[in-house]
């Protein structure tokens, strides 16, 4: 599903944000990327998404190589890659059908299926009801309830979430972890990036991969959860 | 289907920006239409000067039909030479007298030793009224014996020639310098627009639209803009054409061929620099 072999990533005036990382989600798993500020999570998800490349190892993606897929081929990466932001990032002045219509008509969607899509998917994140409203109109929760829809529109064999739950207060972030699970238990593979580890404690099935300055240290598959 | 559909909602959902994005094309096309109009109307008025430039034999009074034939098919055969007339002494006399009137009492008493020599006027083609033209043609003429001299009015002709000298760099430095302000600014307009949306294309880059499906729309919304702006650019330059023609003095119209070459310019403006300007933006994820 997603192997980092090896990965290390380099910038120029940052140096590694991430050093040899090795590390393997298979398919219907859900795991927690955590670590500090700085640890290199957020790189981590930027190179599964392939926002970026690695300087050196191979990210392998669904069958997708950052050595071999090229620019124009990206997209198909995307595709089967869902995102989600801690800050929502939805398009303001749109309601949540017209954010969701949005993902599925910009990826070829036959257009009869457009509306109908977007309804389910709302349904599917609980805001069938909303709908109509607009981003400003709705609560943190709900825009990122919104953002999950989105990112299932093409259906995705995974999900990926930066800090998803980081704007939000503790009853909205328990509904979306929920909905991450219901989501998780057709089959989606989820990948979330965190660094409350009050959060991940909260699901202790859940496999744990810590970053602490760039490099892999702890992988729950190997070792216990750490203290 | 889609881009038109979007790039009509653009226009839809940001009325004030893409309309202030035409303003900007047409301001910048109509300055461009402005120059155009003034360039075209120099160019007419000194055309119609050049169209004058000619080179007038004179003969000597005793010189043979046959000598004259000589000369007159010699010049006729050069390659720049349009046409060549022979003028008796007598029309010279009788034109004289019809465009000098008030020596016409003069004129008609030297009906019997009328002075004005016999001629040969040279016409030349368009593109040949040069100095080195007539230069040469006078060159060939005066090499006969029989031949008087070869009048062109060489320091005109100079002067003429110097003005279109200065016509033409004037037009080329100040043409291009109007057409890449107007670029500039037809670019900047539409990396506004651009830039309103960059949201957008952030979230098509990231849920996996192609890079030309999410090119199309802005192209077409910049070509549009372009064409709004041309549009709006002829309407005022014409505008501008008739006020001067109507209170201050008589001026023509560009050619079709110029406004519809404005207009192309407009669209192809505006589809580029929305090109260039998302660009940037397909790049950043």
């Amino acid at each position: 599903m997603i192997k980092l072999t090896r990965v290390s990533k380099q910038y120029p005036k940052r140096g590694y944000a991430l050093r040899d990382v090795s590390l393997h989600l298979k398919k219907g798993e859900f795991a927690f990327l955590t670590g500090h500020s700085g640890s290199g999570k957020s790189t981590t998800m930027r190179l599964v998404h392939m926002d970026d490349r690695p300087t050196e190892g191979e990210v392998r993606v669904t069958g997708y190589s950052s050595q071999r897929v090229g620019e124009r081929d990206i997209w198909k990466v995307r595709r089967r890659v869902g995102f989600v932001f801690q800050d929502f990032r939805l398009l303001p002045g749109r309601t949540a059908f017209e954010n969701v219509a949005f993902v599925l008509e910009v990826t070829d969607t036959p257009s009869k299926q457009v509306a109908p899509k977007a309804q389910r998917l709302l349904a599917q994140v609980g805001l069938s009801t909303m709908a109509g409203a607009y981003v400003h109109e709705l609560s943190g929760g709900e825009q990122q309830r919104v953002a999950i829809a989105r990112a299932l529109a093409n259906d995705p064999f995974v999900l990926l979430a930066d800090e998803p739950t980081g704007n939000l207060d503790d009853r909205a972030t328990r509904g979306v972890m929920e909905l991450f699970w219901d989501i998780n238990a057709k089959g989606m593979a989820v990948l979330m990036a965190t660094h409350d580890l009050e959060l991940v404690r909260r699901y202790p099935h859940a496999r744990v991969f810590e970053l602490d300055h760039g490099s892999l240290v702890y992988d729950s598959e190997v070792a216990g959860l750490p203290g | 289907m889609y881009a038109m559909r979007e790039a009509a909602a653009a226009f839809r959902r940001a009325p004030l920006l893409t309309g202030l994005s035409a303003a900007m094309v047409g301001l910048a096309l109509y300055v461009v239409g402005l120059f155009g109009l003034a360039a075209y109307n120099l160019e007419l008025a000194l055309s119609a000067i050049e169209e004058r430039v000619e080179v007038v034999v004179y003969l000597r009074d005793d010189a043979r039909q046959s000598e004259i034939d000589l000369v007159l098919t010699e010049l006729a055969e050069m390659p720049e030479v349009r046409s060549v007339r022979f003028v008796s002494k007598r029309e010279a006399l009788e034109r004289a007298r019809v465009e000098l009137d008030e020596f016409g009492e003069i004129f008609s008493s030297l009906e019997e030793g009328n002075p004005l020599p016999q001629s040969l006027e040279v016409e030349l083609r368009p593109g040949a009224r040069t100095p080195d033209v007539v230069r040469a043609v006078s060159e060939v003429a005066t090499a006969y014996p029989f031949v008087e001299d070869a009048r062109y009015g060489r320091e005109w002709v100079d002067k003429l020639f110097a003005l279109r000298r200065i016509g033409a760099a004037t037009t080329a430095v100040l043409g291009s310098a109007f057409a890449l302000v107007a670029a500039l600014i037809i670019g900047t307009a539409l990396r506004i627009a651009v830039f309103a949306r960059r949201e957008e294309i952030y979230v098509m880059r990231l849920v996996g639209a192609k890079k030309g499906f999410i090119r199309r729309p802005f192209l077409l919304e910049g070509a549009t803009a372009g064409l709004l702006g041309g549009l709006a650019a002829w309407a005022a330059t014409y505008a501008t054409y008739e006020g001067v023609y109507e209170l201050l003095f008589e001026v023509a119209w560009i050619p079709p061929s110029w406004v519809a070459l404005g207009l192309g310019a407009g669209v192809l403006f505006g589809a580029m620099a929305s090109a260039l300007a998302i660009r940037r933006h397909l790049g950043e994820i």
